[in-house]
């Protein structure tokens, strides 16, 4: 049989999905073993009773200096940032995005702008917004929405313009007005290809926040792993990539079930067109 | 009097003329088929009609008066595919034809209807999603429902519209025959109890023949490859089917109210009959 048609059972499969897990885990016992035991105070690879210490440290005890548990104070203070910035994309990629998609003159005016603008690096954007809205929040959250926006802003217009000829005109026969058009036909049509595209953004949201906490801030995921990272507290690091890992899967997997809940006609729609 | 009237019409794009000279007048309550080889503008012809283009000379008039330059509510379209919308249920589509037409502050705001309004929209809505046939699939989206159903769907969806004309391109031709006969039954129903004006485009020969009052056939008079488009296609054939099709008069498909008369007789004729200007 060909391999393109060897299928694996559906146990089979969820076993192979876990192998490369298992194999990377223990990879890393591997070579942590080794590494420890020539050199007990070895901190690039430490041993898992070490996590168990830093995640205990950082989890559930409060800090003495400052009274924080400081893992909740910083996913808290960085999932604000987080939704605060993607929250302000999402807002500004209907609006525009549909507008832009739908109004000939908007698409004249502004789609060539909103292109040029999305090739601006937003990482490099970061110095003029820490000198104009200075080191604070605003600086974090405005680097997010200006990083996410853009692309949001092109693929909801993109989806706008997908939005079949006929349909459009069809709605102005049974007597809908351009307003009308936009909130009753095209709105339930992009958003759930809005959530698609949000899916798509959580990985450079994730990248801004990161960046800008690195550079400065006073608390935040970013912010702790490249504050441990000047005492190699590997210990520290290894588990806060996996948590930052585990947030943003999660949040995707929410954005999923929320689609797949809200939009229950989407998901055959697209699979017959 | 026709109710449309299309006057010396030419289209042309840079430098091919698509359609030139087309003159037709298109009676109340007719069925005209627009049929002619694929190419020949048939349905540029409907789009303009629907002013989704516009004609390059002449003039298209509705009702004695010219047609808007954009789509507007007195003429109803169903296509051949994405007549419906997908994110709406069939009740929801069908409602949309009258949502969108809603006026008052919350009808410009929200293109929805409240209250008795809606309550009286759904009541007409179920009685034109009976009228196809859906009655059983109210509450399903349209990538439930099989192509002959969806067809059935846009048809009700239009019609709630209340449309001057209803335009249709090629609206059967992607359906099986055996859906294709179901479908030709209820449009040949529709158009006999409602005060339609429909014009159809189709490729189907039998397809106009079994439907229409009227077929017309568009046709390039000269074609040949030197003449890159020199000459556009035109009316060549305009038959009136044989013995005649006549609509029920609407009054006689009213049930009688509890206080009319009996009615003493059935007050139309089967048989043809000659009658002043019907098609």
């Amino acid at each position: 049989m060909r391999l393109i048609n060897r299928r694996p059972v559906p146990r089979a499969a969820r076993l192979l999905a876990l192998l490369p897990f298992a194999a990377v885990l223990l990879a890393y016992v591997i070579s942590s073993a080794l590494r420890l035991a020539e050199n007990p105070a070895d901190k690039l690879l430490p041993a898992f009773s070490s996590f168990a210490a830093a995640i205990d440290r950082m989890a559930f005890t409060a800090d003495p200096r400052t009274g924080d548990v400081l893992l909740w104070l910083d996913t808290f203070a960085s999932l604000r940032r987080l939704f605060a910035g993607l929250a302000i994309s999402t807002m500004v990629a209907v609006v525009l995005g549909i507008a832009i998609g739908l109004l000939p003159y908007l698409r004249a005016t502004l789609g060539g702008f909103v292109t040029a603008f999305s090739m601006a690096p937003p990482l490099a954007l970061l110095p003029i917004l820490f000198i104009t809205v200075g080191l604070g929040e605003a600086a974090k959250i405005t680097l997010i929405a200006i990083g996410v926006t853009p692309p949001l802003v092109r693929d909801m217009a993109l989806r706008v313009e997908d939005v079949p000829r006929q349909q459009i005109v069809k709605a102005q026969t049974l007597g809908a007005s351009s307003w009308t058009i936009a909130l009753r036909v095209i709105l339930p049509q992009v958003l759930p290809r809005l959530l698609d595209s949000i899916r798509l953004q959580l990985g450079p949201a994730w990248l801004f926040l990161i960046s800008a906490e690195a550079i400065a801030a006073e608390s935040g995921l970013g912010y702790r792993i490249f504050l441990v990272r000047r005492y190699l507290s590997m210990d520290v690091i290894l588990p806060y990539v996996a948590w930052i890992t585990l947030l943003a899967f999660l949040m995707d997997v929410a954005i999923v079930l929320l689609q797949r809940r809200a939009f229950p006609w989407f998901a055959e729609a697209r699979a017959s067109s | 009097m026709s109710l449309i009237s299309v006057r010396n019409v030419w289209k042309e794009y840079d430098d091919t003329v698509v359609l030139e000279q087309i003159n037709l007048e298109i009676d109340q309550r007719a069925f005209v088929a627009l049929v002619g080889p694929s190419g020949c503008g048939k349905t540029t012809f409907l789009k303009m009609l629907l002013s989704e283009e516009q004609p390059t000379r002449g003039t298209i008039k509705i009702d004695d008066a010219p047609i808007s330059p954009e789509p507007t509510a007195d003429r109803g379209v169903v296509y051949q595919r994405y007549s419906v919308f997908s994110h709406l249920t069939v009740l929801g589509n069908v409602l949309l034809g009258r949502e969108l037409q809603a006026g008052g502050p919350a009808g410009t705001l929200f293109g929805r209807l409240f209250g008795a309004e809606k309550a009286l929209a759904v009541a007409e809505a179920r009685e034109l999603i009976a009228a196809v046939g859906l009655s059983h699939a109210e509450s399903r989206y349209p990538a439930q429902l099989s192509g002959g159903m969806q067809q059935r769907l846009a048809l009700a969806q239009a019609l709630m519209g209340r449309p001057k004309v209803l335009l249709l391109d090629e609206p059967f031709g992607a359906l099986d025959p055996g859906i294709r006969a179901e479908i030709h039954v209820l449009m040949r129903n529709l158009w006999n109890e409602r005060a339609l004006t429909i014009v159809m485009v189709t490729h189907d020969l039998p397809e106009a023949f079994a439907l229409a009052t009227r077929v017309i056939a568009f046709e390039r008079r000269r074609n040949e490859p030197t003449d890159c488009g020199r000459y556009g296609a035109t009316i060549t054939q305009d038959f009136e089917i044989w013995p005649r099709r006549i609509p029920a008069p609407l009054d006689s498909l009213k049930p009688p109210g509890r206080d009319d008369p009996t009615p003493q007789t059935v007050s139309y004729r089967d048989d043809p009959v000659k009658t002043g200007s019907a098609a």
